[in-house]
């Protein structure tokens, strides 16, 4: 890492950070960018692991995409996760990209944004000056613009696990197989013992300039007890929050029927897996 | 620009070569070692014609560098076949057309191969849920689903013999 951290001072602007490459690697070929030294960081150590330790899950942000799919754990716990993994691409692109790389690139067509806005999770990012952390709803800032700092890289990304009572999901509508989402969103929803909802986390993707976190969304359903009226009134809300536009995968009337239906299907599937638990 | 060292263990062989540090990892294989069975397709990862195996794991080497490959274990469709005898799977395509131009082929054998590794039995679906990054202009897949779960059978009969006692 150090070694790393070295080499992207010593080359500032015309370096890039590789992982696995599966977005860098189009753009460089497209020549759409173009940078003179390429640190490829896919070799470091310890940063593809995926363990719960003390109140989190620690993803180390060069587990692939498949390996996340694959995870036994996060299959069992972290459902939207599981389900946003699987739904990435193709399988062979998933066997190179790693979920740093996905959250890194700043693309709000990207899957796993979402998730970890749902899921409110903390990301680590390590720099030459040492460790800091960011929320991951402030970390994208902009069409592909990150928090990140030049020489920064991202370690890991820490879920807090979730408590009992608790369910999420993803869905993703898409054209067809392996394409990325006219519209997607993650729910993660937390029940009191009398079922009305603890706290909700919304994160959406593809319909705005950047992974959104539907904020109005999640603090309308807290306190209530949902009801077929109440879920619709909240997808409501979260539509009104989104900010889509009219290109290739559809008119910004469409992509917002089309969030405000699965919107509504992930809050009631969520509740279901929530009440199960 | 300057040539870097790379070691990688193709198709069971130890190969030590000089790359330049952007060469694509298909031109790899095609230009430098003439391995011309890994395929271009599409050239912007969509297709699947380039796919190969690195450590076991079905990836597009057009989207990926020459020198990520260091270190690793690649097989190409011309590792699969042994002393001359087509691979099981590679018969099973040749018995239920799983191929008509043959474009596609080499991408569809190795992904399914990496299925088949992890699954000895996969279902229709998940036969197609892993070709979801192989494209085929010809046969509308079905006669390669076809082939995969005949593959799948005669790769269990092939070990199955090859447990079966000595008398
Ligand atoms: C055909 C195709 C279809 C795709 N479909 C989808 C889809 O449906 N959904 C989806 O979400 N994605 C999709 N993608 C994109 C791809 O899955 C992800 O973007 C990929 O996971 C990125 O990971 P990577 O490791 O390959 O990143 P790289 O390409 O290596 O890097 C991407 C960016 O992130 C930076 N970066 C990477 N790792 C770090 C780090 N640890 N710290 C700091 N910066 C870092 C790089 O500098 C670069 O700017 C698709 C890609 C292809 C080729
Ligand atoms: S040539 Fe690599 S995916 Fe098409
Ligand atoms: S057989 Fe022609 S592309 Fe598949």
């Amino acid at each position: 890492m150090e070694d790393a951290l070295q080499l992207l001072s010593k080359y500032g602007d015309d370096a890039k950070v590789m992982a696995g490459g599966q977005s860098l690697i189009p753009l460089l070929k497209l020549r759409i960018a173009s940078f003179p030294y390429v640190v490829n960081i896919s070799g470091l150590k310890g940063l593809n692991q995926i363990v719960e330790k003390g109140d989190y899950l620690e993803i180390g942000s060069l587990t692939t995409i498949s390996e996340l799919e694959e995870n036994d754990l996060v299959k069992e716990k972290y459902q939207a996760l599981h389900e946003a993994a699987g739904l990435i691409a193709d399988p062979l692109v998933r066997n190179m990209g790693t979920i740093g790389g996905n959250v890194s690139h700043g693309d709000p067509s990207n899957d796993i944004p979402a998730v970890i806005i749902a899921l409110k999770a903390k990301l680590e990012l390590a720099g030459l000056r040492g460790n800091r952390n960011v929320d991951a709803d402030s970390f994208v800032t902009d069409s592909f613009t990150t928090v990140l700092e030049k020489g920064e890289i991202l370690k890991r990304i820490l879920i807090p696990i979730p408590g009992t009572n608790s369910g999420g999901c993803y869905i993703k509508h898409k054209k067809s197989a392996g394409d990325f989402s006219v519209a997607a969103v993650a729910v993660h929803l937390r029940l009191e013992d009398d079922e009305r909802v603890k706290s909700a986390g919304i994160g959406l993707t593809s319909v705005a300039p950047k992974p959104l976190r539907a904020v109005r969304g999640e603090s309308y359903l807290e306190g209530k007890k949902l009801t077929d009226s109440t879920v619709r009134e909240a997808a409501k809300i979260v539509v009104s929050e989104s900010n889509p536009s009219t290109d290739f995968y559809g008119s910004l009337e469409f992509k917002k029927k089309v969030l405000g239906r699965i919107t509504e299907e992930a809050i009631h599937l969520s509740f279901e897996r929530a009440m199960v638990r | 620009m300057s040539l870097v060292k790379i070691k990688t263990r193709i198709n069971g062989k130890a190969i030590e070569s000089e790359v330049e540090p952007r060469k694509l990892l298909v031109h790899f294989l095609r230009e430098d070692l003439g391995l011309t069975g890994t395929h271009v397709g599409c050239d912007t990862s969509n297709c699947g014609a380039c796919t190969v195996l690195i450590n076991g794991r079905a990836v597009k080497s057009c989207t990926m560098l020459a020198v990520q490959a260091d270190g690793n274990e690649i097989t190409t469709i011309e590792g699969i076949s042994r002393n001359g005898e087509l691979h099981p799977l590679q018969k099973a395509f040749l018995e239920k057309h799983g191929l008509q131009c043959g474009y596609c082929t080499p991408g569809m054998l190795l992904t399914s191969l990496w299925l088949l590794k992890k699954n000895r039995n996969p279902s229709e679906e998940e036969i197609r849920k892993n070709l979801s990054g192989n494209l085929c202009r010809c046969t509308g897949y079905q006669s390669i689903v076809e082939s995969i779960k005949y593959g799948a059978q005669l790769m269990k009969e092939k070990e199955e013999e090859q447990e079966m006692p000595v008398r």
